[in-house]
């Protein structure tokens, strides 16, 4: 490989604090060699490539930390292959990948499966999860050491909660000896059972059982009470609601150590998008008010949420098209997730170089890993990005095998143009 | 006799009959003025007409139902039409069949109507999306059950000559309940005031957004009404611990002679059916012909359903 000079570009990235115009050096390892102002300014070696980005931004590769893939049990759904072309097309080059399989992924063998396809099928750094319980079940632990060596970067039952308090606390515990990740969705089932959307006036008129944000502020309140007595490193999946921010507020006055999420649909639709019964938009955690949604976009500014995840979840037309209370729930969310943040940028929401920490710098210091940065040395990840370029989300040209695309229609303001993995241009624009 | 003409001079109304929220106040009272030409059809010694003939109606039921679907039924055999009705129990719905591949299957049969009852919230709306004729709503999950609400206010305009002005109080299971939802729409969009009167915990979220009072109380919910819609309990609603029995909510929201007395001298007592003597209404009270309009609202429902029948189905 050619060495690769990214020169004429707004770089951003939060790990280094660094929003500038200048340049970047990839190796022939597919390292970064160099990055900053001056860099491309000098002489260009004839034998490197040269890449003039005139002014469009490069950020670290984005790192999506709740993305489901559909292998094994799902293929008609998502498989490693379009579920990697689709991430490349968004600019992600990292995903976590929800154990929510079928088979579940709850055993060592399980995980050389997902290990060894992710590596064959997709080109994507595929960062597989496995289940907190067996057969997430909520009831037995997973082999958390066995499974951590095998390549298992953190434990959730994706969808799934852990409603019974003392193995909670037991799974904290031992967790805590180990140093694993536990991510939690916060659901109460007895407050959420056999209903679907957010409960208020718009579930009254629908006719549809409504879940009320105590559902989640239930279970935040009870998991963080119990990191008090078991530290150990613990995640909250996705927020939905105003009140759960509070409860983050109150525990992280308190210096408790904990992250959260939160996906980019409960940061851009609210429940009025739900219309005549559009399906697509029955997500879990449901779509709230839009006080909510404004309460955690302050979240995110006051640092009380970390990351933002496209929980991409496909699901095929037949799972959809059905009256509202059985649809699946879910909506895929990768290729726009990064021009669905920069609306938020767009439209004065939050500053850019937060909304990029969120998906690149956050979630590599929540995973421990070596991706999100741009520092010298480290993989050459890259994504480059049209900040303004308009664009209407077509489901039909989405590269996902499903299309139940909750910002179906919807007109965006920035576009992925280019994406890198290690160095190696792994997807270009059109 | 009133003289049913075959056709409307302008059919001013949209295609389906899925709800009163989507029913503008013109088609509410087109739908209203059409039914008062049936009620004295109904009861005369010749009923049949043959408006509807060689037309085809399908009821769908996925809910077990009585007056409802027997009342389309007569409804559209005294319209003319060739009614099927199909019962859940023996379709391929049992089967793993989705609605909408009954709806396809359905409609390559060229119906002209569909009547759909389902247990699921916006399954008609579903339906309508995919097939070709006009569809009406006999009553879906929580939502809606327009066809109930229009008789019910059919039959308050019979006795009382309009809704304008009126006060009208609904009792009971809010909560789960498409023909409170339905009748707080209707009432409101025709100039009624309505309070709905429920225990918290069956009183829906956000309800006061739908233009309604609400009340814990009996006492201060009767005040004033003239109608008193007394809602059915539902059995089951116990083992989900939202009352404690059926007795302490007879206690204190079973209709009885003394708690109808907090309503006005002149008030008239409704139910949609079926009742639960004895756990909503005193058992007396429900067939008391100087107060109820039970008997009467099944009887208009034939007329409301015959009206719809003929207005959508082109």
């Amino acid at each position: 490989m050619k060495e690769k000079y990214f020169i004429n570009a707004r770089i951003i990235d939060p790990s280094q604090n660094l929003d500038v115009n200048g340049g970047l050096i990839v190796n022939e390892k597919g390292k970064i060699k160099a990055i900053g102002k001056s860099v491309g300014k000098g002489n260009i070696p004839s034998k490197a490539d040269k890449i003039d980005l005139k002014g469009k931004v490069l950020i670290p590769g984005i790192i999506d930390m709740k993305v489901f893939i559909g292998e094994p049990g799902f293929e008609y759904k998502e498989n490693f292959r379009s579920l990697s072309e689709a991430a490349l097309s968004g600019g992600v080059t990292s995903v976590v990948s929800m154990p929510n399989t079928s088979p579940v992924i709850d055993n060592v063998s399980m995980v050389d499966f997902i290990v060894r396809r992710g590596r064959d099928k997709s080109n994507i750094n595929i960062f597989p999860s496995a289940t907190l319980t067996r057969n997430m079940d909520g009831k037995l632990m997973t082999e958390f050491g066995l499974l951590s060596k095998r390549g298992i970067i953190g434990f959730t039952d994706a969808i799934k909660t852990v409603q019974n308090s003392e193995i909670m606390s037991r799974i904290m515990n031992y967790a805590s000896e180990l140093d694993v990740l536990v991510m939690q969705h916060p659901e109460d089932y007895e407050l959420s059972k056999n209903r679907c959307i957010n409960e208020g006036e718009i579930s009254t008129r629908l006719g549809l059982q409504g879940i009320p944000y105590i559902a989640e502020k239930i279970i935040v309140e009870r998991d963080l009470s119990l990191l008090e007595e078991y530290p150990c490193r613990y995640h909250i999946s996705q927020l939905s609601s105003a009140k759960s921010v509070e409860v983050i507020k109150k525990y992280k006055n308190n210096n408790l150590k904990f992250s959260s999420g939160v996906s980019i649909n409960n940061l851009s639709l609210n429940e009025n998008d739900i219309g005549d019964f559009k399906t697509f938009l029955k997500i879990s955690p449901p779509l709230r008010k839009e006080e909510d949604r404004k309460a955690l976009i302050q979240g995110i500014k006051n640092d009380l949420i970390d990351v933002i995840v496209s929980d991409h979840k496909p699901e095929d037309e037949e799972s959809k098209r059905l009256p509202f209370a059985q649809a699946a729930e879910g909506s895929i969310g990768i290729e726009t997730l990064l021009s669905l943040c920069l609306e938020l940028y767009h439209n004065n929401s939050l500053p850019l170089k937060k909304i990029i920490e969120t998906i690149t710098y956050n979630p590599a210091k929540i995973l421990k890993i070596d991706k999100g940065t741009l520092k010298v040395g480290k993989d050459a990840d890259l994504c480059i990005f049209d900040l303004d370029q308009p664009w209407k989300v077509d489901v039909s040209k989405l590269k996902s095998k499903s299309k139940n695309a909750a910002t179906e229609n919807r007109n965006l303001q920035g576009k992925v143009l280019m994406t890198y993995l290690k160095g190696e241009q792994a997807f270009s624009l059109q | 006799m009133a003289v049913i003409k075959k056709f409307s001079a302008v059919k001013k109304i949209q295609k389906h009959l899925l709800g009163i929220q989507n029913l503008s106040i013109k088609e509410a009272n087109l739908i209203l003025d059409e039914a008062k030409n049936f009620i004295s059809l109904n009861r005369s010694a010749s009923k049949k007409l043959d408006l509807l003939r060689g037309k085809t109606q399908i009821n769908l039921f996925f809910e077990p139902s009585t007056r409802t679907q027997s009342s389309f039924d007569l409804a559209g055999k005294r319209l003319g039409a060739d009614v099927m009705t199909m019962n859940v129990t023996n379709s391929s719905l049992k089967k793993g069949e989705t609605i909408l591949d009954t709806a396809m299957s359905l409609n390559a049969m060229h119906p002209d109507i569909i009547v759909i009852r389902h247990q699921d919230s916006g399954a008609p709306n579903l339906l309508s999306q995919k097939v070709n004729c006009a569809v009406i709503n006999a009553g879906d999950g929580l939502r809606e059950h327009p066809t109930q609400a229009l008789l019910d206010a059919l039959t308050i305009i019979n006795r009382k000559g309009k809704i304008e002005g009126l006060k009208i109080a609904i009792c009971g299971d809010i909560l789960h309940s498409r023909v409170a939802r339905s009748n707080i729409y209707l009432l409101n969009m025709l100039g009624g005031e309505v309070n709905v009167i429920a225990p918290k915990t069956l009183m829906p979220n956000s309800i006061e957004k739908l233009g309604v009072k609400t009340y814990t109380n009996m006492k201060e919910g009767l005040k004033s009404c003239d109608i008193v819609m007394m809602l059915r309990l539902q059995n089951e609603r116990m083992k989900g611990s939202f009352l404690p029995s059926k007795r302490e909510y007879y206690e204190y929201f079973g209709l009885t002679p003394e708690k109808l007395k907090f309503a006005k001298k002149d008030a008239l007592l409704m139910h949609p059916g079926p009742t639960n003597r004895g756990v909503e209404i005193d058992t007396k009270l429900a067939d008391d012909i100087n107060v109820s309009l039970i008997k009467e609202q099944v009887e208009l429902g034939v007329a409301v359903r015959m009206a719809c029948l003929k207005l959508y189905c082109k």
